[in-house]
């Protein structure tokens, strides 16, 4: 389907819509395409292809509201009947009067700058090639060691293609494009059998990486030979990049407009308060160029713009979406993270453990969870011990304990190697005064 | 189950995603036997058997080994309340079919979303590109599996509306303001699938099967003081709109008040290892993150799990019995056929302390040289197979609960959880503890919350010293996410005593 034709088939369920009963409507529609090969003893293990597409319809009747969604675009009898009939059974709901489309003034109005997230050379690019990429992935590691038990190396490429119209004046399309080479090495030593990965990513093919992986997923989990906890205790903790970004779920999901107004965050009423250490600086960029996140209007319609989310540790912006800024009488922000920037400090990673007398390097999360509305937090965690400034052991096993707030204002330095493969990019973060439960 | 053609065709008005496909005029499948259950399924999906022919050449026609089809349309509704209303609704409708073909270990996969023949060819050449010889294949075998009947239901849920389902969630909200002054919010939602699916391979094998699945449950939030808690309870069978009733509003509101109550005396339990003891019910969690992933075959075929080299031996004490069951009436893990066409088994893991069988999908049975345990499972037709869970259970052991109380001087007692991980090959496992107890001098004492016990599986096992006499089968919204794909589960434990694992807690 092209871009016009997605176009033209949302203005139609619109106009369906309207008709059929219902005030406002929103249409999106996508177009995904994705391509997976994973190569392990030098032979294609799986060859996957995709192309899917779909439409979700936004419903707003009489102050009711629902959504609904079908990859079921072809037949127009059916999809008008599936429309018709959506709204009908609105109609049983409670009414909600703080539903609706945003306020038009907000909307993205075009003309942005072109962010680079898609590379139009997709559809382009030799399979064989990229069957090769992976093949060389797996060539690095093979016959390197002889405690490699299993290598998987994988080929990912997706790209996808989302256009939206609302029934009050919203028009706007994004595509975006990714590719991915990764590996995944198990090695043997003794009963346990530990493994790593290692990937890279890239918006643009020709930017992506395609030497060291194997290398790299070897080098990894190779050093968790030997591996198991500790004494338990409280030290210092150092996250690596790779994994900091993940520290910030809690804090950032506590700042969700709907948590916030259903009484599930530890961040209520805390506008302006400071809630993390002066290395605290966060900020929500959505344009930056080729940013995995990046983007000029968010899941509303609403324009995105650049805003600090925590300077010195002070508390400076919710995200708040239309329907639960209206219940909470507060202005939508957008309720979408974008880029997520901590702004980096002045040490590599080898600086920070270095800097330790005795504390642990966490480089995996193994489950655990927090608590939404205490932030109360307890994750598993492997990694290394660290002893007077040097690696000394692998450790796992383990679990640390205690509380978001109490962490962040335990957040004793940034590092400078932000993580650029994400949406989230987090340089290494080092925690003081931790509980690390063990032996 | 069996249906006659009103089910497929039914477009009651008030059905939020009604279920219709406007089909084409279909000749009657030509020279085959068909029975008229497979027949329904045939026109649902606008097939005949001369398509399907068709296609399953077309994937084999590089030289793979063997190729599957599986044609799926899944209809999903849902309806939440959230501050004292019924206020919001959802429905969604995915169709397609996965055209999947192997050669040797090796997967070819594409699917198509669009039922005509020239789509559905392309999807099954791309798949078939796995093997690279010109190979000729021309099917002609039609052998009807019947599949078996776990879950027939009364009201099917497209014969439902959402105005029959709206009382039942604004009563669990009533329901849970009425049982305690602290509650301030409710999130209560009821969700409800469908799914149809056919199936057909290069063996010539042809199947069906008809998937109703619901949840229901209500998240409770309550306040004292400043101090906001809240938890969570559901349920989910393989039952039709008959299961709704007063008694289970009253029985998921009261377990939600409970558990939120409980966690405003709760403290955490000091760091480090304890026994733990696993309440009866969702302490099953210990069995899918401890044992269940790494008994997977694909894991121990790539010798990459840490049970890898365990098979028939000793890996657990001789009173533990651990099965796997996809057989177990309304159950939410439970299928009539798995994913792959295969029979589902009610499987011994671990049997009389012994590892018995891992869970085997098609390939990993066949490099096993074993029958298949219907462990084949999908998100969708839009993912391969893989080996999968379904419930997963210890059979009741040879103590009670109190002489197992009786055994601790200090640990912890756990039977609320919300989620679980394992590193298959390290064997490190996880799970969330919402709430429990201390256990102090055979005593249960104060509430305990928040906590990740971690331990390691072979260990875990071999550790379990007790198990008792009183089992439960926990019948919550368990997901089971491996490699991209959900599917659902369940799990069910017996009290039992591990003698230790590593407790997050705090450092004094």
């Amino acid at each position: 389907m092209t871009k016009e034709e997605k176009y033209a088939l949302a203005n139609r369920v619109i106009d369906h819509a309207l008709e059929s009963g219902a005030q406002q409507v929103k249409v999106i529609i996508n177009h995904n395409q994705s391509n997976n090969i994973s190569i392990r003893e030098e032979k294609i293990e799986n060859l996957e292809q995709s192309i899917e597409r779909g439409m979700r319809i936004y419903l707003f009747v009489d102050n009711k509201y629902s959504v609904h969604s079908t990859n079921r675009l072809d037949n127009r009898r059916e999809l008008n009947k599936f429309i018709s009939e959506a709204i009908e059974s609105t109609k049983y709901l409670a009414e909600d009067e703080y539903r609706s489309l945003p306020e038009p003034g907000l909307y993205y109005k075009g003309n942005g700058p072109d962010l680079k997230t898609c590379d139009n050379g997709f559809k382009s690019i030799d399979p064989q090639q990229k069957i090769y990429s992976a093949f060389a992935v797996e060539k690095e590691v093979l016959g390197q060691d002889e405690r490699i038990i299993s290598v998987t190396a994988s080929y990912d490429d997706g790209m996808s293609d989302t256009v939206m119209v609302t029934s009050n004046g919203f028009e706007g399309d994004r595509s975006n494009t990714y590719y991915s080479l990764s590996a995944s090495v198990s090695v043997k030593e003794g009963d346990a059998r530990p493994g790593d990965y290692w990937y890279d990513s890239s918006v643009f093919y020709n930017q992506l990486e395609k030497k060291g992986i194997g290398k790299k997923a070897l080098e990894r989990a190779l050093k968790k030979l030997g591996q198991g906890k500790i004494e338990s205790a409280n030290m210092p903790m150092i996250i690596e990049n790779r994994l900091a970004g993940q520290s910030l779920a809690p804090l950032v999901q506590a700042l969700n407009g709907s948590a916030i107004q259903q009484k599930n965050s530890f961040l209520i009423d805390m506008l302006g308060e400071k809630v993390g250490s002066d290395k605290l600086d966060l900020v929500d960029d959505p344009f930056i160029i080729s940013g995995r996140g990046s983007g000029l209007f968010d899941n509303e319609g609403l324009a995105l713009k650049k805003r600090t989310v925590f300077e010195k540790g002070v508390l400076k912006s919710y995200y708040i979406d239309t329907y639960y800024g209206k219940k909470l009488g507060m202005d939508p922000t957008s309720g979408i993270t974008t880029n997520l920037v901590l702004k980096p400090g002045d040490r590599n990673l080898e600086e920070m453990i270095a800097s330790l007398d005795k504390g642990i390097l966490v480089t995996g999360f193994n489950g655990g969870n927090a608590n939404g509305s205490t932030g109360d937090f307890s994750y598993g965690i492997d990694g290394f011990l660290i002893k007077k400034g040097k690696i000394v052991k692998p450790v796992s096993e383990m679990n640390i304990t205690g509380n978001m707030l109490k962490l962040f204002k335990n957040l004793a330095e940034v590092g400078n190697d932000v993580y650029k493969d994400a949406a989230w990019r987090s340089p290494s973060l080092l925690f003081n005064n931790v509980s690390f439960s063990g032996l | 189950m069996n249906f006659n053609r009103r089910n497929f065709l039914i477009t009651s008005g008030a059905a939020m995603a009604g279920t219709i496909i406007i089909p084409p005029f279909l000749e009657s499948c030509s020279s085959q036997k068909i029975s008229p259950d497979v027949k329904n399924y045939l026109e649902h999906f606008q097939m005949t058997t001369d398509i399907l022919g068709k296609i399953i050449s077309g994937a084999m026609s590089k030289g793979g080994d063997y190729a599957d089809l599986f044609f799926e349309h899944r209809i999903s509704n849902n309806i939440s309340l959230q501050d004292g209303k019924v206020n919001s609704a959802g429905s969604n409708i995915d169709y397609g079919v996965g055209i999947r073909v192997l050669k040797g270990d090796q997967t070819g996969f594409a699917y198509s979303e669009s039922m005509d023949t020239e789509s559905m060819l392309d999807a099954a050449k791309m798949a078939a590109s796995i093997a690279s010889v010109r190979g000729a294949f021309n099917n002609d075998i039609f052998s009807e599996k019947v599949p078996s009947d776990y879950y027939s239901i009364k009201t099917t849920w497209e014969d439902v509306s959402v105005k029959d389902k709206v009382p039942f969630v604004q009563n669990i909200n009533d329901k849970i303001f009425s049982l305690d002054e602290k509650v301030i919010k409710v999130n209560a939602f009821l969700s409800d699938e469908t799914s149809y699916v056919l199936f057909y391979n290069s063996d010539g094998r042809l199947s069906y099967d008809y998937r109703p699945l619901a949840s229901f449950g209500a998240v409770c939030i309550m306040q004292k003081g400043k101090q906001i808690e809240n938890s969570y309870s559901a349920r989910s069978y393989r039952k039709g709109f008959e299961w709704l009733s007063e008694e289970l509003v009253d029985e998921i509101a009261k377990e939600a008040v409970d558990r939120t109550n409980l966690l405003f005396e709760a403290t955490k339990p000091k760091a480090g290892e304890m026994p733990v003891i696993l309440g009866a019910g969702g302490s099953g969690i210990l069995l899918h993150e401890a044992i269940g992933h790494a008994f997977e075959a694909d894991f121990n075929r790539k010798k990459t799990s840490i049970f890898s080299d365990k098979m028939g031996k000793r890996v657990a004490e001789n009173f533990i019995n651990i099965i796997d069951d996809g057989t177990l009436i309304n159950n939410r893990g439970s299928l009539n056929i798995d994913d792959e066409g295969n029979d589902v088994k009610k499987t011994y893991l671990v049997k009389d302390g012994v590892l018995n069988s891992y869970i085997h999908d098609r390939i990993s049975s066949q490099y096993y040289n074993v029958e298949p345990t219907g462990n084949g499972r999908r998100q969708s037709y839009q993912y391969i197979p893989q080996p999968r869970m379904r419930s997963t259970y210890m059979e009741p052991g040879p103590h009670t609960k109190e002489e197992i109380l009786a055994e601790v001087d200090y640990g912890v007692y756990v039977d609320n959880f919300s989620n679980g991980q394992v590193k298959i090959g390290a064997g490190d496992f996880t799970f969330f503890v919402k709430s429990g107890y201390l256990v102090e001098k055979g005593k249960l004492t104060e509430p305990i919350k928040d906590i990740n016990i971690v331990g390691n599986g072979p260990q875990a096992l071999s550790d379990i010293s007790m198990a008792a006499d009183d089992y439960k089968t926990d019948n919550g919204t368990w997901m089971c996410g491996k490699g991209g794909q959900s599917v659902p589960v369940t799990m069910g434990l017996p009290t039992v005593l591990v003698k230790k694992l590593t407790v997050g807690g705090i450092n004094t």
